[in-house]
């Protein structure tokens, strides 16, 4: 289509049509086209892929058309003038658009110039007075909402017959209108859509169903009256029973909210064929359908994978890569106008909101209480929503957290559903049901929900408490170091005992500590230390200490001085603490003995974490451990050659 | 206060790059681009610690470089990777404002959750160009604080 619009252009300026622009107006041509010459036969989207550039539109409609857009009958002259029909002699293509156009220019109020639709001009409005059965097209954000029940009481009573003076008036009016139809008159549009245009492999139904309309204005264009024959009898007969079904619903809708958005509202028909389809994927309506799933049945639609994932990005409210039955309704809702030619809403509109889904449309019956309280709630957040997370967290009351879902596509049940959708009365059995399971689960999907995100957020608080985790162990370690550069430099005061005494003592109770330096009671010390500390990784450290520090032991002879006192001093205290600790372990042991059969999981659990921790701390101080070694034999090294110093210079004095 | 805003799949090909000024968008792929080693360098300077000890943000990238061409940003790169090695490179005006790390952090914080969000999308293949929406309007409220 946008071929026939680029390349019939040649006999008028060029016109640069927006996309939206471009997709009504093609709609509109086809329309007049198929409904000036198309045949019973091939359904329309076939005439108008056929028609663009081979066929014009008929000079009847067109001026229909034309007429329905309220402009003067001398603008009306105009404008077919300038768009070049009278030149050509017929409505092609070009001539078409460029009359769309400076329609759209004389609306807008400019003068109907050429140049006037050069700029950028909203859609032409062609008003509608009754309402009927009629596919509409067109930019639904520009639809304006007005109370709908007028005309449907006024189609309440409609019968094939009435339909057929309706259709005629309206087919005058122009068939398929573009934005501004009157509201009224798109619910009805919309009842049709899914039964002519539902893609679920119904593909001869669709056929059915999808000529339907043309052939009931056909009967308009050549009137034939009720007689137009089987196919034709069919549909409208759907068409009674879906106004008057509808209309029965509209008036409680509408005493509910007002929503300008109609093409966006979700009918009771559309519902049931939502329902049932969801049901088909997933048998379950309060759990949800899963990403991959709802991937390949949406992919049915032939509509571009782009689409699709806006699509999915407008209706996944929660963005959990699953659908809920409110979700799903909406996302195949906004499928089906899709392929119906509306261009996909800047954002999810309001009717389409899973809350307002699950408002619209509530049951009377089964556990009513939770979902009232939340059915009240909920018409709160009617807002237009953004995609904002935030928003959603705070708003969500409908999703239900993520769990396994069953793959079940049964097309057969599929066809089955759609073809006795249309008397059917019970999808709303299948509504409640979800919805008051969702409420019980939103609360725990709405803490779950934030428990993921939490988790990106903490992220970093989580690595923080495990390095924090790991803290306990490692400050031992470091008095050591520390202790250790300190006794280094006591080896120069050797001749101190009584500074570095002090010092030792002040030091933290690491046990490895007293051992290290005195081998002989270090070994007694470490040996009484490990029995009752089983737990203290330090114990290991204090075993292989004592047995690498017999070699620095003989050299420096005040150092074990020096360090008994530490010995002495933290022997007293380590043989104080394993009392301590010996008591409360073995009291920690007899207690797991009598509630081995309570607790003895937690237990399990505790001491294997216990034992983890055990093992990092074992392995911190195992590097820790050599280090210190490395130090002690670097700084053994400098002592030997400090000595080796004094004695050179020893004699040089004595001499 | 981003003037550039960069998602880099595992395999450094770009998954999503936008800047403003739409002029000098060149200058800014090619700023990601050599961000890109210092990202890496980041990463394999953590190899030993395990994964889940490693922070996601890495902070600056770069020193404050001066935009030698126009009105003289100071432009400051930061990066942040996630766990499945995508990366998120901002470049930062900070002329105007000096911005927290805390900022920063929330920031690629909004990224990160949009970026999720894209992922759940199941007709996105990873893999692909963000073509998302959502994403672009979080991008675009991050980057028009300032402008």
């Amino acid at each position: 289509m946008e071929a026939a619009a680029g390349g019939g252009c040649g006999s008028g300026p060029p016109l640069l049509l927006s996309e939206g622009e471009q997709q009504c107006y093609s709609e509109l041509f086809a329309r007049c086209a198929g409904a000036a010459g198309g045949g019973p036969g091939s359904g329309p989207p076939e005439a108008a892929r056929t028609v663009p550039g081979t066929v014009t539109a008929a000079a009847g409609p067109v001026a229909d058309l034309f007429r329905a857009s309220q402009l003067p009958a001398e603008t009306l002259h105009q404008i077919t003038e300038l768009c070049g029909a009278k030149r050509v002699g017929y409505f092609g293509p070009t001539q078409f658009y460029i009359a769309l156009k400076l329609i759209a220019a004389a609306q807008s109020g400019l003068p109907v110039r050429i140049e006037s639709i050069k700029c950028e001009l909203p859609l032409p409005r062609f008003m509608m007075s009754k309402t009927d059965a009629e596919i509409r097209f067109g930019n639904p954000a520009e639809l304006h909402g007005t109370k709908v029940q007028i005309p449907y009481l006024i189609t309440e009573k409609n019968t094939f017959k009435r339909m057929d003076d309706e259709d005629k008036q309206q087919e005058t009016q122009s068939p398929t209108m573009s934005p501004l139809a009157s509201p009224p008159s798109s619910p009805p549009h919309y009842q049709r859509v899914p039964l002519s245009h539902g893609y679920s492999k119904l593909r001869s139904s669709t056929e059915q169903m999808h000529p339907a309309p043309y052939e009931a204005r056909q009967p308009l264009v050549q009137p034939e009256g009720p007689s137009s024959g089987a196919p034709g009898a069919k549909p409208p007969r759907h068409k009674a029973s879906l106004i008057r079904s509808f209309s029965v619903e509209r008036e409680p809708h509408d005493n509910s909210s007002n929503y300008p958005d109609e093409p966006w509202r979700i009918t009771e028909e559309q519902r049931e064929y939502y329902v049932n389809q969801f049901r088909s994927l997933q048998p379950d309506p309060s759990s949800f359908i899963s990403g991959s799933v709802a991937k390949n049945f949406f992919t049915k639609s032939k509509l571009s994978i782009p689409e699709l994932s806006y699509i999915w990005e407008l209706s996944d409210a929660d963005c959990d890569g699953a659908l809920t039955l409110p979700e799903f309704c909406a996302a195949f809702h906004l499928i089906v106008a899709r392929k119906n030619g509306y261009p996909l809403p800047e954002g999810l509109p309001p009717t389409l909101q899973p809350e307002y889904l699950q408002a619209a449309f509530p049951k009377p019956k089964r556990e009513c209480t939770l979902f009232d309280s939340y059915s009240e709630s909920m018409p709160a957040n009617q807002q237009p929503r953004d995609l904002n997370r935030m928003e959603k967290l705070s708003i969500k009351d409908t999703a239900d957290f993520p769990v396994p879902t069953q793959d079940v596509t049964s097309d057969d049940k599929q066809e089955q559903n759609k073809t006795r959708l249309a008397l059917k009365s019970t999808a709303d059995e299948a509504l409640p049901k979800d919805m008051s399971e969702d409420p019980a689960t939103s609360k725990d999907s709405n803490s779950l929900k934030a428990r993921p995100r939490s988790r990106s957020y903490s992220s970093t608080s989580i690595e923080e408490a495990m390095k924090r985790g790991e803290d306990p162990p490692t400050p031992p370690p470091r008095p050591q170091k520390t202790h250790s550069r300190a006794s280094s430099l006591d080896l120069n005061k050797v001749f101190q005992p009584s500074v570095p005494a002090t010092k030792s003592g002040l030091l933290p109770p690491p046990p490895a500590l007293p051992p290290r330096p005195c081998p002989s009671q270090s070994e007694q010390v470490s040996e009484a230390e490990i029995h009752p500390q089983l737990n203290r990784a330090p114990s290991q450290v204090a075993e292989s200490s004592p047995t690498k520090k017999d070699i620095p032991h003989s050299q420096p002879p005040s150092k074990p001085i020096r360090r008994k006192f530490r010995p002495e001093n933290s022997a007293t205290e380590s043989q104080e603490p394993p009392s301590t600790v010996g008591g409360p372990v073995s009291a920690a042991s007899g207690k797991p003995h009598a509630a081995v059969q309570k607790q003895s999981s937690k237990q399990k659990k505790a001491i294997q974490t216990a034992i983890r921790k055990n093992k990092e701390a074992n392995a911190v101080l195992a590097r820790l451990n050599s280090e210190l070694q490395q130090q002690l034999k670097e700084v053994h090294q400098e002592r030997i050659a400090l000595e080796n110093q004094l004695e050179q210079l020893r004699p040089v004095t004595v001499l | 206060m981003a003037v550039c805003v960069a998602v880099i799949a595992k395999e450094n090909y770009p998954l999503y790059i936008r800047s403003i000024p739409t002029e000098n968008e060149l200058k800014f792929h090619y700023m990601v681009h050599t961000s890109l080693d210092v990202v890496d360098e980041k990463i394999s300077a953590m190899g030993k610690a395990l994964v889940d000890q490693r922070e996601l943000y890495l902070g600056l990238l770069y020193p404050t470089e001066d935009y030698k061409v126009y009105p003289s940003y100071q432009l400051c790169r930061y990066g942040y990777v996630t766990n499945s090695k995508v990366k998120f490179v901002m470049v930062v005006d900070s002329s105007n404002t000096a911005l927290r790390d805390n900022e920063i952090r929330s920031m690629f914080r909004k990224l990160h959750n949009s970026y999720t969000d894209v992922m759940c999308n199941p007709f996105y293949n990873p893999g692909d160009r963000i073509h998302s929406r959502a994403f672009d309007s979080m991008v675009t409220s991050m980057m028009i604080q300032v402008c």
